[in-house]
C-alpha cells in the first residue's frame, strides 16, 4: 500500500470513530444511575461500548475505503488479483478479538459476582407478583405489607421473587437490576439504593392482557424516614 | 435418478398426463380431489374424537378444542395433503400396487399450472418456496405495521391488549418459520443442486411434500386471528405458563411449528443426502463453493434442534388440552423446563436463519469483487465453529430467568467466543473486497449493506452476551433492535441478494437495476431509522411486548413509526420490479455475472435436468484472477458457444 493510502484509511477511521462516539456522548443512554450495582453495571456497559467503537471504527474504515476506491470502470472486465488468503492476517484477525472478549468476560464475571453478593446485613423484602399488580412484604417488619417498594437509601437489600401465576420480570431501569418471577422458584435479587427518590418498576416478561400496564413504584429514602414508615402499624 | 444417457434412451414426458374428464377428475390428484379429501379426514379425525370421548364418557362428547385440534389442524392438512397428491406414490408403493419409480411426470414446469400442484422439480419447488415464503413475509410486514401504527402515540388508538399481543406474536412467528427459514430453503432448492452438477435433489418426492406442508403451517398461524378469543398472544417465544392459559389460538400456533418444523427437517434432511452423494466427479468438499457449505451445516443444525421445538410446543399443548402438568407448579411441572427446550432449538435457528445469508454474501461478494473469497478453508470451518458453539449457547437467553445461577458465566463465555468465528467470516468479506474490481449492482449492494448491518447486530450482540449488560437490556426494545439487526439487516438483506442474483438463472430474464438500487436504498436507510433509535428507548427504560409506554418515549416512538411506514413502502418497489421483470424483463444470458460456480454454466432458466452431460469439477470455485483456472468441464460449454455466436 502507499503511504497516502494508509493516511486515507486511517483518516476515515477516525472520522467514524467520531461519528460512533458521538453517537454514544450525545444522548443519554442511560437513565440516572440509582444503585451501587447500577454503577458497576455501567462500566461494563462503557467498557464494551469502548471495545465497540474500536472495532466499528476498523470495520468501517475498509469498508468505506473499499466502496470508495475499489469500484471497477463500467468497460473493464478484469479481475481482481488471485489474492487466496494470508495466514498472517488471519491469525491476527482470531486473536485479537479472542483478547477483547476475553477481557469482557472477565470485566462481566467480576462484576456479575460483586452484583450478586449482599451486603452485611441485608434488608429482605419479598416481592409478589401477580396479574396484574405488584404487591411487597417486609418479613423484618412483622410481614408489613405495601404496594410501593419503600427502601432505605445504602443499605443493602435482598429481594425474594414470588410469582402467584404466570411468569413476571422484576425491573428498575435506574437500579439496572432485573429478575425473573417464576411460578415455583423464588430466585433472589440484589440492590443497594444509592440515591433518594421515586423510580418506576417495570415488568418485563410478558404477561398477559395487562403487561403493559403492571407497573408499580419504588420510592428510596432516608434511612429515619424508612424506619419511621417501616415501624409504624398499617399500610 | 437415471443416468443421462439412460434418459435419452427414454425420453422424459413433457409434463404430467392430462387429467381425465368427467367424474374420474375427482380422483385425479389436485386441488380438485383436496377439496373433498379435507373435509373427508376432517370428519374421520372428529369421528375419532367423538368416539373416543363417548367410549371414555368424557363430557361434553362434541368438545371444540379438541375437534379444532384433531380434526381441523391435524386431519384436514393430512387429508389436503393426500389430495393434492403428496403421498400417492408412497400409497402406491406400501399398497402393492405398480409404481415407477423414474416416472418423471411430476417433474418440471411447462405452464404456470405446473406450478400448483405437487412438482418433483427442484427448481419448480424452489420458486413454489420462494413465491409462498414471499407472501407469508407481506403478512408478516403488515402486522408489523400495525403494530407501530399502535405505538405511534402513547394510549391504546386501535386494538385492545390480546389484539395487540396477537399482531406482534404472529408477526414475528410468520417472519422466523413460514419467510427466514423457508426463503432460505428455497432458494438453497433452487441452486444447491446446480451447484453440486446434480440433476436433482436427492429425494425428488420428500422435497416436494416439505413444500406442501409450508402453507398449511402459515395459513394455521394466520388463521388463528379468527380463533375463539382471538390469535395466540403469549410471544413467538409462546413461554410457559402464560401459554398454556391462553384462548384456542394458542393450538394453531403449536400446531403450525408441527407443521413448519416438520417441513423444515424433510428438507435439511434432503440437502444433506444430495450434498454428501450427488456431487459431480471431481467436487470434493474442499471445491464446494460456501453456500454449498453454509446449507450444509445449516441442514445439521435443523436436524439436531428443531425436533426439540416440536417437544416444547406439544408439552404446552398436552397441558393445555390433555391437562398434563410439564409446566405446572402445583402439578409438578417446571417453568424454566419450557424455557429450556424452547431455547435449545430457538438459538441454533437464529444460525439457521443466518448461515445460509452467510453462503448467499460469500458467492455474492467474491463474484463482485472479481477476486477469489478470503480465506475459502477458514470460511467453512468457521461455519462449522458455529455450527458447534451454537448448542452451547441457549441458555443466554435466560440470564435473568432464574435458572442456577453458576450457568451464567459459562454461557457467557460460549456467547462470546461465538463473536470469534462470526469476525473471521466478517473480515475475510472485507478482505476479499479489498482490491477487487467491485462491480456494485444490486446483489452487492444488498451484500455489502449485509455486511455492515450485520456488524452493528454483532456488536449489539457482545453488549448483550455480557451478563451485567444483558440484565439491564433484556426484554426491552434493545433486545428489538437487535434481533432485527441479525434478521433483517442479516437474514433479509441476504435474502434480497440472493433474490437478484439468481434471479435471471431463475427466471431466464433480467430484472430492472434502476428498481433493483432504489428498493436497495430506501429499504437501508427505512431500516436504519427504524431500528436503530430502537437501542437508545431500550436502554433508558422501555420494555418489549408493550402495547403502551410512558410519555417519555412518545416523540421516539412517533419518529420510529413514521420511519417503519416508509420501510414497509419501499417492498412494493421490491413487488413491482420482480412482477414486471419476470413477464417483461430482458432476456437474461447463462451468465451475466461471468461467475464460475456450476449453476451459471447451463442455460437460464436451466434445462429440465439441469446438465446435459455430467460436468468434471477440476478446480476450486472462486478462481477469479487466477490465468487459465476452470472450475468445471462441460465439453459442450453453452457459455463458450454462446459467447462466439454473438461475436459473430
Amino acid at each position: 500500500m502507499r503511504r497516502g493510502s494508509i493516511v486515507q484509511l486511517i483518516v476515515i477511521g477516525v472520522l467514524a470513530g467520531a461519528v460512533a462516539s458521538a453517537v454514544a456522548l450525545i444522548p443519554n443512554w442511560l437513565p440516572t444511575s440509582a444503585s451501587r450495582e447500577a454503577g458497576r453495571i455501567d462500566f461494563v456497559f462503557w467498557f464494551v461500548t469502548w471495545i465497540c467503537i474500536f472495532v466499528f471504527s476498523i470495520v468501517a474504515a475498509v469498508t468505506i475505503y473499499s466502496v470508495w476506491k475499489f469500484r471497477s470502470k463500467p468497460d473493464d472486465d478484469s479481475d481482481g488479483p488471485p489474492i487466496h488468503g494470508h495466514t498472517g492476517l488471519e491469525i491476527v484477525w482470531t486473536a485479537i478479538p479472542t483478547l477483547l472478549v476475553t477481557a469482557i468476560a472477565i470485566v462481566s464475571a467480576i462484576v456479575l459476582a460483586k452484583n450478586d453478593a449482599a451486603g452485611a446485613n441485608p434488608l429482605r423484602v419479598n416481592v409478589y407478583a401477580q396479574q396484574f399488580f405488584w404487591s411487597y412484604d417486609y418479613p423484618g417488619y412483622g410481614n408489613k405489607t405495601s404496594s410501593i417498594l419503600r427502601l432505605p437509601v445504602d443499605r443493602s437489600v435482598v429481594l425474594t421473587m414470588h410469582a402467584k401465576d404466570v411468569l413476571h420480570s422484576f425491573w428498575v431501569p435506574e437500579f439496572r437490576q432485573k429478575q425473573d418471577l417464576v411460578p415455583g422458584l423464588h430466585p433472589t435479587l440484589h440492590i443497594t439504593p444509592n440515591k433518594v427518590g421515586t423510580y418506576p418498576v417495570i415488568c418485563t416478561e410478558l404477561c398477559g392482557l395487562g403487561h403493559a400496564l403492571m407497573r408499580s413504584r419504588v420510592i428510596v429514602m432516608k434511612p429515619n424516614a424508612f424506619e419511621q414508615w417501616a415501624t409504624k402499624k398499617g399500610k | 435418478m437415471t443416468s443421462i444417457a439412460e434418459r435419452e434412451q427414454h425420453p422424459v414426458h413433457h409434463g404430467p398426463p392430462r387429467p381425465p374428464g368427467g367424474l374420474r377428475r375427482l380422483l385425479y390428484p389436485g386441488f380438485l380431489r383436496a377439496a373433498w379429501m379435507a373435509p373427508l379426514f376432517f370428519g374421520i379425525g372428529c369421528g375419532i374424537v367423538v368416539l373416543c370421548r363417548w367410549w371414555g364418557g368424557w363430557h361434553p362428547i362434541w368438545f371444540g378444542e379438541i375437534i379444532v385440534l384433531v380434526g381441523a389442524l391435524t386431519a384436514a392438512p393430512i387429508g389436503f395433503l393426500a389430495g393434492i397428491g403428496a403421498f400417492d406414490y408412497w400409497v402406491r408403493y406400501a399398497i402393492g400396487s405398480p409404481t415407477q419409480p423414474e416416472d418423471h411426470s411430476g417433474h418440471g414446469a411447462y405452464s404456470w399450472k405446473d406450478y400448483f400442484r405437487v412438482n418433483t422439480d427442484h427448481k419448480v419447488i424452489g420458486m413454489q418456496y420462494l413465491a409462498t415464503t414471499i407472501l407469508f413475509f407481506l403478512a408478516g410486514g403488515l402486522l408489523a405495521m400495525l403494530v407501530r401504527a399502535e405505538l405511534a402515540k402513547p394510549g391504546m388508538q386501535f386494538f385492545d391488549n390480546q389484539t395487540y399481543n396477537g399482531l406482534f406474536s404472529v408477526h414475528a412467528s410468520l417472519m422466523i418459520f413460514l419467510f427466514v427459514i423457508p426463503a432460505f430453503a428455497g432458494l438453497a432448492n433452487f441452486v444447491v443442486p446446480l451447484m453440486l452438477g446434480a440433476p436433482d435433489m436427492a429425494f425428488p418426492r420428500l422435497n416436494a411434500l416439505s413444500f406442501w406442508l409450508l402453507p398449511i403451517a402459515g395459513i394455521m398461524m394466520l388463521s388463528s386471528f379468527a380463533a375463539p378469543g382471538g390469535a395466540f398472544a403469549a410471544g413467538w417465544t409462546g413461554y410457559a405458563p402464560l401459554s398454556v392459559h391462553q384462548p384456542m389460538g394458542t393450538i394453531f400456533f403449536n400446531m403450525g411449528v408441527q407443521w413448519a418444523g416438520a417441513s423444515s427437517i424433510m428438507t435439511a434432511l434432503n440437502f444433506l443426502v444430495t450434498i454428501i452423494t450427488m456431487r459431480a466427479p471431481g467436487m470434493t468438499f474442499w471445491r464446494m463453493p460456501l453456500l454449498v457449505w453454509a446449507n450444509f451445516t445449516t441442514s445439521l443444525l435443523v436436524v439436531i434442534a428443531t425436533p426439540f421445538i416440536a417437544g416444547s410446543q406439544f408439552f404446552v399443548m398436552f397441558d393445555k388440552v390433555m391437562h398434563t402438568h410439564f409446566f405446572d407448579v402445583a402439578g409438578g411441572g417446571y417453568p424454566l423446563g419450557y424455557q429450556h427446550i424452547f431455547w435449545f432449538y430457538s438459538h441454533p435457528a437464529v444460525y439457521i436463519m443466518m448461515l445460509p445469508g452467510f453462503g448467499i454474501a460469500s458467492e455474492v461478494i467474491s463474484v463482485f469483487s472479481r477476486k477469489p473469497i478470503f480465506g475459502y478453508r477458514l470460511m467453512a470451518l468457521s461455519l462449522m465453529a458455529i455450527l458447534v458453539l451454537g448448542f452451547s449457547v441457549w441458555a443466554h437467553h435466560m440470564f435473568v430467568s432464574g435458572m442456577a445461577p453458576w450457568l451464567r458465566v459459562p454461557m457467557m463465555i460460549t456467547t462470546l467466543m461465538i463473536a470469534v468465528p462470526t469476525g473471521i467470516k466478517v473480515f475475510s468479506w472485507l478482505a476479499t473486497i479489498w482490491e477487487g474490481k467491485i462491480n456494485f449492482s444490486t446483489p452487492m449492494l444488498w451484500a455489502v449493506g449485509f455486511v455492515s448491518m450485520f456488524v452493528i447486530g454483532g456488536l449489539s450482540g457482545v453488549y448483550l452476551g455480557a451478563v451485567p449488560i444483558d440484565i439491564h437490556t433484556s426484554d426491552t426494545y434493545f433486545i428489538v433492535a437487535h434481533i432485527h439487526y441479525v434478521l433483517f439487516g442479516g437474514s433479509l438483506f441476504t435474502i434480497f441478494a440472493g433474490i437478484y442474483y439468481w434471479f435471471p438463472k431463475m427466471t431466464g430474464r433480467q430484472y430492472n437495476e434502476k428498481l433493483g438500487k432504489l428498493h436497495f436504498w430506501l429499504t437501508f436507510v427505512g431500516f436504519n431509522l427504524t431500528f436503530f433509535p430502537m437501542h437508545l428507548i431500550g436502554t433508558q427504560g422501555m420494555p418489549r411486548r408493550v402495547s403502551d409506554y410512558a410519555p417519555q418515549f412518545a416523540t421516539w416512538n412517533l419518529f420510529i413509526s413514521v420511519a417503519s411506514f416508509s420501510l414497509g413502502a419501499s417492498t412494493i418497489v421490491f413487488l413491482y420490479n420482480m412482477i414486471t421483470s419476470m413477464r417483461r424483463g430482458a432476456p437474461a444470458e447463462s451468465n451475466p455475472w461471468r461467475a464460475l460456480t456450476l449453476e451459471w454454466q447451463v442455460t437460464s432458466p436451466p434445462p429440465i435436468f439441469n446438465f446435459d452431460e455430467i460436468p468434471q469439477v477440476v478446480g476450486n470455485p472462486y478462481e477469479y484472477g487466477v490465468p487459465g483456472a476452470r472450475h468445471a468441464i462441460l465439453s459442450g460449454d453453452r457459455a463458450a458457444t454462446e459467447a462466439e455466436v454473438r461475436s459473430h
